[in-house]
């Protein structure tokens, strides 16, 4: 266990993203020693909970209204390190507006986007990161048989504006993507930190129950993720 | 003696916010309140304060729900159709018990309907225009003084019920100019130093959490309701206004509130010279309704005034058990009444 991170035991269903990205954080925390100093949001979606597991401050926002909420603590607090976190649902879909305008605003927060193709809190529907020909219980054909419209590119999306100082899409999936991962929220939130600005970091993530796939081939479909959404520094300003 | 300055209704209310100590603000533009935004541009900063301009209305009251569980005093403000747009989050700031101050300088409606003044909000901001069981506190001025003097109170009301306070004004109210005296801030209410709640990073204590998913165990949320319900009573005792005027002998009771009360508390006065005994009740709280005051007069002739297709005479009939002759006068839409209206209706009425 890290300082960050409570003893309990998560209810995220086997081999989900949301945990290892959990531990990751919590490691970023204590190695920079921002625990007593960080607020965080919990976003409507299967991380609603996180605050059961995080021993931060937390505050549990309407779903897609996260960096709103946040862009108001840090005006408030600009010494904190002050985290949003979402699931795709929430970001790219009913938050897309917040999103956007709080990036192009250049908020200096970080936010980070877990983005596993579906909704999974609800049990499974078209996210708005769900890709070509991927089923889901809203799309039974295959999303792109009934004008969903291909994926929103968030990392890409948001590399158009000006503002934001660091963006960056990395993945769950082994070893070594888990350790860039590690590495990208790290610089994203001495980013903040130094008081440079926005910094935006899109983990690819299994969701292995709403995929319907055991955990080696939910790693497979990270692959498959990364045909739309590849996995790089979008933008890189500090 | 405190300076007066002849100003607008929405400027007024800026200067009453900044004065309460306001430390943060977010709106998105709609007439007829544009002053407001654009005046907490210009005051704000100047005041070392928060200015957002927000790019829609949900924002900007999710803005005041990290705003204030940082511990911030927050403002927002709109008219009707952004009002409606900030439902969601108020219920979310009510059910958090997080403290602020929201303005609707009311419009005509329904949909985008017009930009005149208008009292067609009234259900909304009393029976709760979001969802869940909530109240909010909600205040209505009818002159610009009030306006300044209720926008201060706002927030030692919100801070010291920990609850959203409404300002319910009118487009007639925010765009008026009149004098007013610009009252210095002093704490009405015995408040805390610190609020010992707040989001601020968990130095050297347990970390805390603002939440308002109440899932286990099953009760939890029925208790939370509960203590809800516990705290609205409180306010109903300790917080119901009301101004009466000339009611003691009146033979015809107006009840109005806002702007409207305005022109009636004129018509009385003419009323009065022309023999006929009227009198005013006019609720400044609207939530809490004071209750009690209508309830001595239950058996009269009422006439309610306001400017909608009747929502406010519903809570004076609850009041009055139904008991009074009630007769009504008022259109929505942007409709408003004058003297000339009102002498006409009660003339019509002790025919
Ligand atoms: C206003 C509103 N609309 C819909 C919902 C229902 N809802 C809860 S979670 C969710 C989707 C969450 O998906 P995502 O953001 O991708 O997070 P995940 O559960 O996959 O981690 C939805 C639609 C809600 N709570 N509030
Ligand atoms: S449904 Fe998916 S995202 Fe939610 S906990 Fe289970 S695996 Fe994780």
């Amino acid at each position: 266990m890290t300082k960050s991170l409570k003893e309990a035991k998560m209810h995220y269903c086997p081999g989900c993203g949301h945990t290892i990205v959990h531990r990751i954080i919590s490691e970023v925390l204590d190695e920079m020693n921002v625990r007593e100093r960080t607020i965080a949001s919990a976003p409507v979606g299967c991380s609603v909970l996180l605050y059961n597991y995080f021993n931060i401050d937390v505050i549990e926002c309407a779903h897609g209204r996260v960096p709103s909420v946040m862009s108001a603590i840090k005006r408030i607090y600009p010494d904190r390190l002050v985290f949003a976190y979402q699931g795709d649902g929430d970001l790219a879909a009913i938050g897309t507006n917040e999103t956007i305008h709080t990036a192009n605003r250049g908020e200096n927060i970080t936010v980070i986007f877990i983005n596993n193709a579906v909704y999974g809190m609800t049990g499974g529907q078209m996210a708005p990161t769900t890709i070509m020909g991927q089923k889901t219980t809203t799309t039974p054909a295959g999303r792109g048989q009934n004008q969903e419209g291909p994926p929103l590119k968030m990392c890409e999306l948001l590399a158009t504006l000006d503002a934001p100082m660091y963006i960056e899409r990395a993945a769950v999936n082994n070893a070594e993507n888990i350790k860039k991962t590690k590495e990208a929220i790290r610089k994203a939130f001495r980013c903040q930190m130094e008081g440079k600005g926005y910094s935006f970091v899109e983990v690819l993530a299994t969701c292995p129950t709403n995929w319907h796939k055991n955990m080696k081939d939910s790693l497979r479909f990270i692959q498959e993720m990364q045909e739309y959404f590849p996995l790089k520094v979008f933008k890189d300003k500090i | 003696m405190n300076e007066k300055k002849l100003m607008k209704g929405n400027e007024a209310l800026c200067y009453a916010a900044v004065e309460a100590g306001c430390e943060f603000y977010a709106g998105y533009p709609i007439t007829p309140q544009n002053e407001v935004p654009e005046n907490m541009s210009k005051l704000m900063p100047k005041a070392g304060k928060i200015f957002v301009q927000a790019e829609a209305e949900l924002s900007a009251i999710n803005m005041l729900f990290g705003a204030s569980a940082a511990g911030a005093r927050c403002m927002t403000s709109s008219s009707s159709p952004g009002i409606s747009l900030k439902q969601e989050g108020v219920s979310y700031i009510a059910a958090a018990e997080l403290p602020c101050v929201i303005v609707n300088m009311a419009r005509g409606g329904p949909g985008l309907g017009n930009i005149r003044g208008s009292q067609a909000d009234y259900f909304q901001s009393v029976k709760g225009g979001g969802h869940g069981d909530y109240r909010l506190i909600v205040l209505a001025p009818s002159t610009l003084q009030e306006l300044y003097d209720f926008t201060m109170d706002a927030f030692d009301y919100a801070d010291y019920y920990r609850n959203p306070v409404l300002i319910l004004g009118d487009g007639i109210l925010g765009q008026m100019v009149e004098p007013v005296e610009l009252k210095k801030y002093s704490p009405i209410l015995g408040l805390p130093s610190k609020k010992g709640w707040i989001l601020d990073g968990c130095k050297g204590r347990e970390q805390h959490v603002i939440k308002t998913l109440l899932l286990s165990p099953p009760d939890l949320l029925v208790k939370h309701n509960i203590r809800l319900q516990q705290k609205y009573s409180r306010i109903k005792k300790e917080l119901s206004i009301c101004k009466e005027y000339k009611t003691n002998d009146a033979e015809i009771i107006i009840a109005a509130y806002g702007i409207t009360a305005r022109v009636c508390r004129e018509a009385v006065d003419i009323a009065r010279e022309n023999g006929i005994k009227a009198g005013l009740i006019q609720p400044i709280t609207l939530w809490p309704f004071p209750e009690e005051v209508f309830r001595k007069y239950s058996d009269k002739n009422f006439l309610v005034v306001e400017m909608s297709e009747g929502q406010f005479i519903e809570d004076v009939k609850l009041a009055t058990d139904c008991k009074g002759n009630y007769s009504f006068l008022g259109h929505g839409g942007g409709w408003y009444p004058d003297t000339d209206k009102v002498l006409k209706k009660i003339k019509e009425l002790l025919k």
